[in-house]
């Protein structure tokens, strides 16, 4: 397992008592071990990808292409899987993507009403409120109410289509290209677009407010 | 099954509160719970829609007392329970041995050939796993045909939610056909049948109170649908 693991197994000293969770996670762990069915460096790869390398960077990387290469955000919006794959992104929980894209008259959201359905490669694991009940209970019903306690008043003028992913397909919104950022790099238009802006509670950051 | 999981459009929840700079695991056992999950839904023991189906048939108060990978941990017990790879007695023993030792208990791991399963799991996370198929059906509908979800409430797993039963709405895309959870979950074939994009008005679905020109996109199989009148 884990270094941390491993410390928390064979510290002598007063190991904190475990709880009832942690203890029926450890005999599956044990019971799954002994059957071969699970491995220590199975464990150490499946937390590693999504601990080290799949997570809204990954997102972040497509929507900046799609700011500065039009062609390439014709193909995102065509055809989400394909286009997020010239990237290198792909793989579980996105293999059908769809990208859906914010402007001036038009704001999209995404949720799982039904479970947490969530676009892995592209987001990595998701935040536990977008797996909370109150997210997914209120947002197809009070879109903008919801969005209102994330910091974003939308005019009634704005459109808002709410994306309820229950079935395979997985969704990424492409937020607004923030005003003031024209010219800017690629890599430092990747700095402006956050998690929450391709689920569609924020919009990217502006160029002042990056840290 | 019209289960507490199904919860679009109930009120009563309280405010979203986001964490800031939430880390991707809060403690090591949930690392575990989603590798375990993994890994053995990796193995065949168990498709996404019984895992899905075993979440939502847990005793509504557990659902809602649970935190997320409490709830994964569940399922994972249920299913491998009930699939005859580990039994229930023997998982209950299992965690009163743990219990005695603390946590350290040693386990002695069955010959594995060393990456072998690390291999498979490292695939799958790179290259995912579609449940599209090929039927050469032709579909049903076409993107701006006058649609209505069927009112119906069947008793085991479905992702037909509640809150657009019996309403109206328009194709607004195919995507090709798909394993057909209702009776994936049951192990009762694959069935892959087409699956839409419906697009319903937020009036039509929640009254005049909702913004005229908001709307709810919903991704549904094709037996859900039926012609709108």
């Amino acid at each position: 397992m884990s270094d941390e693991h491993d410390q928390h197994d064979h510290h002598g000293h007063h190991p904190a008592p475990l709880s009832e969770v942690e203890a029926r996670v450890r005999a599956l762990e044990s019971l799954l071990l002994e059957k071969g069915l699970l491995t220590p460096d199975a464990v150490d790869t499946v937390i590693a990808a999504y601990e080290r390398d799949i997570g809204p960077l990954n997102g972040a990387k497509v929507v900046a292409r799609a700011w500065v290469d039009s062609e390439y955000k014709k193909r995102l919006l065509a055809e989400g899987t394909s286009a997020i794959a010239e990237l290198g992104f792909g793989g579980m929980q996105g293999e059908h993507m769809v990208v859906v894209e914010n402007t001036p008259t038009t704001h999209n959201v995404i949720v799982c009403t039904l479970c947490s359905c969530y676009p892995w490669p592209v987001l990595g694991l998701p935040p536990t409120w977008y797996k909370s009940p109150p997210y997914r209970s209120r947002v197809v019903m009070e879109p903008r109410k919801v969005l209102e306690e994330f910091g974003l008043s939308l005019d009634e003028s704005i459109e808002v289509r709410v994306w309820d992913s229950s079935a395979e397909l997985r969704y990424m919104v492409l937020p607004e290209r923030p005003a003031g950022t024209e010219g800017m790099p690629e890599e430092e238009l990747v700095q402006l677009v956050t998690r929450d802006s391709m689920i569609g509670v924020a919009q990217a950051k502006s160029p002042g407010a990056a840290s | 099954m019209n289960g507490i999981h199904d919860m679009g459009g109930m009120q009563g929840a309280g405010a979203v509160v986001p964490e800031q700079d939430e880390p991707v695991f809060h403690e090591q056992w949930e690392r575990l719970v989603f590798a375990i999950e993994t890994a053995t839904s990796c193995q065949g023991f168990y498709n996404s829609d019984e895992f899905r189906y075993a979440i939502e048939r847990l005793p509504w108060r557990q659902y809602l007392e649970s935190s997320y990978y409490e709830r994964w941990l569940a399922a994972i017990e249920t299913l491998l329970s009930e699939k005859g790879v580990i039994s229930a007695e023997e998982l209950k023993a299992r965690v009163e041995q743990v219990k005695e030792h603390n946590g350290t208990l040693a386990t002695s791991p069955a010959p594995a050939e060393p990456g072998q399963l690390a291999g498979r799991l490292a695939k799958i996370v790179r290259e995912g796993a579609s449940k599209r198929r090929e039927t050469g059906q032709t579909p049903r509908f076409k993107p701006g045909d006058a649609v209505t979800a069927r009112n119906i409430n069947p008793a085991g797993h479905t992702r037909l939610p509640r809150y657009i039963r019996g309403k109206r709405g328009t194709i607004q895309s195919l995507h090709g056909a798909f394993s057909f959870p209702d009776t994936n979950a049951r192990r009762q074939g694959k069935n892959p049948r087409p699956v839409y994009t419906v697009r319903f008005a937020a009036r039509e679905v929640w009254g005049e109170e909702a913004a005229a020109s908001d709307s709810v996109c919903v991704d549904l199989w094709e037996s859900y649908l039926e012609p709108a009148l």
